[in-house]
């Protein structure tokens, strides 16, 4: 019989990884994956601030994903500095801001490991209700803007000429990564995030023909992830944010062998 | 006259104080073959974006048709083999069109048979087919073709020259092709408009051939087109500014 907080870390694993699959199809696809990986880093900030101020958590890392993004546009701007030097910058400062101002939290309990590596086995049933509930509308969100995304993805140019809001566009991806990245906190961690991202995007690859495919495949690759995880960490007791990572790892690794087969068996 | 489709008029455009535009007038009408040309970094692209209302000329103004439909065709897409996307995917972008309607647009261009093709494995020329019938399926008024001649080759030139005219002739929209290769993209055009930051001459592709300015602009290339005259109205300084006439070392 399972118990009652395996169930639960099963049922917000598998949320997450339904709207991560599809959302990291993206991040593969438009190079974004340490886009994913600053906006990460720099939710600790979120969590710092919000403990100071006693705010809900998953809402503290949303404001500063939002923050963010919005920063991260503004810098921008100039033209002297590279997106990616920007994103470094916001990346490792939030990341060490965070930890100054965890610091100073002096009487609160910070579970900080729970943080950077996930605790999915203390899920409680309000987290669900955020991870399901929020999940879905993420999810719909991304469905609906999914055919003017892939046109910008394909040529930004051309989908501007065509009267696309391209930018529009960019923000709404960033602002959903962002929000990605605050409910999947609690399942991998703030630094295995991106995995969860782009590990099952990049095994579903090699069995799909169409975008649309890839994500299914990314939802469900991810969604056994984490049931191998779970249950792996179960059994051989490791830490279970890190051990759906080595699941996904290996679900990747058995998609490009079995496409490695496929190609040789055509050409022989 | 047919249907104005877009209209620039004494449009100048800067960027950090370089003048990439200076009062350059510019229409393409309904029906209207026009070759934008010039070398690279004259202008063109500016143009063409203040043409299409992405950027907001410094003076100057800018008319479109009412509702007007680009379809844009570009040089080449930003995507790799990370994402998967059939053709028929493709012309379903940015909405859902039915199979019927999106097999003609192939059979149109000629390539019915890349309709199961993934399209990082087409050909600079067969992804310039596919991205035309995408233009013709969303009914665009205006079709904007960047650098139409860089992913083929001679041959493959003169045939998609030869698909673009037809496509004109049965859709009667307005083409714009816009390259620095004037050898091609001269020849199926009604009117050639000639741009180094300014327009240096406009005319038909006869006409402008035969421009001195034309034959200033584009040197060598020119004179083996056969198209060399030797006479100036005015002389190309190296920023691409008219330098006054008669200094006595040109040409």
């Amino acid at each position: 019989m399972l118990d009652d907080f395996l169930l639960r870390a099963l049922a917000a694993g598998i949320g997450v990884a339904l709207l991560a699959g599809p959302l990291g199809c993206f991040v593969v696809w438009r190079r974004m994956a340490y886009l994913g990986d600053s906006l990460a880093h720099s939710a600790l900030l979120g969590i710092a601030i919000g403990l100071l101020l006693d705010l809900e958590a998953t809402l503290a890392i949303v404001f500063a994903g939002l923050a963010f993004a919005v920063l991260l546009v503004g810098l921008q701007q100039q033209r002297q500095l590279a997106t990616d030097t920007l994103l470094g910058l916001l990346a490792h400062s939030g990341l060490a801001i965070g930890l100054v101002v965890l610091s100073f939290a002096e009487g609160v309990r910070v579970d900080l490991m729970g943080y950077l590596f996930g605790d999915v086995l203390a899920v409680r049933s309000r987290d669900l209700l955020w991870i399901w509930g929020g999940g879905a509308l993420l999810v719909g969100v991304l469905a609906a803007l999914w055919r003017p995304l892939l046109l910008a993805t394909l040529q930004e140019d051309m989908a501007r000429a065509e009267g696309q809001p391209v930018l529009a566009l960019r923000f709404a991806l960033t602002l959903l990564l962002a929000l990605t990245v605050a409910l999947a906190m609690k399942v991998v961690g703030i630094l295995l995030i991106t995995s969860l991202l782009i590990v099952p995007a990049a095994a579903a690859r090699p069995l799909a023909r169409t975008p649309v495919a890839m994500a299914l495949i990314a939802a469900a690759a991810g969604s056994l992830s984490v049931a191998g995880g779970i249950g792996g960490s179960y059994l051989a007791d490791t830490p279970t944010g890190p051990s759906i990572v080595v699941a996904a790892l290996l679900l990747f690794l058995l998609s490009q062998a079995a496409s490695a087969l496929a190609r040789r068996a055509r050409a022989a | 006259m047919s249907e104005r489709l877009a209209e620039a008029r004494q449009v100048s455009v800067s960027f950090a104080g370089r003048e990439a535009l200076k009062a350059v007038d510019f229409s393409i009408r309904r029906g209207e073959i026009v070759s934008l040309i010039g070398p690279n970094g004259s202008g063109k692209s500016t143009l063409v974006r203040v043409l299409l209302g992405l950027l907001r000329p410094d003076r100057g103004s800018v008319a479109r048709a009412p509702d007007l439909k680009v379809g844009y065709v570009p040089q080449r897409l930003a995507l790799d083999a990370s994402l998967p996307l059939p053709v028929a995917g493709l012309l379903s972008l940015p909405t859902r069109r039915p199979e019927a309607e999106r097999r003609q647009a192939l059979a149109e261009v000629g390539v019915p048979h890349l309709w199961d093709a993934q399209i990082h494995e087409l050909s600079g020329g067969e992804l310039q087919r596919v991205m035309l019938a995408r233009a013709i399926l969303r009914g665009s008024d205006l079709l904007v073709l960047d650098e139409p001649a860089s992913a083929v080759d001679v041959a493959g030139q003169a045939a998609l020259f030869d698909l673009i005219g037809r496509v004109r002739d049965r859709r009667g929209c307005g083409v714009l092709l816009v390259s620095h290769n004037l050898h091609v993209v001269m020849a199926g055009a009604d009117r050639v408009v000639c741009l180094n930051h300014h327009v240096c001459c406009t005319g038909s592709p006869e006409a402008v051939g035969l421009d001195p300015s034309f034959a200033e602009l584009f040197g060598g290339s020119a004179r083996a087109l056969g198209l060399y005259h030797h006479h100036h109205d005015h002389d190309h300084a190296l920023s691409g500014e008219t330098a006054p006439p008669a200094t006595g070392t040109g040409g």
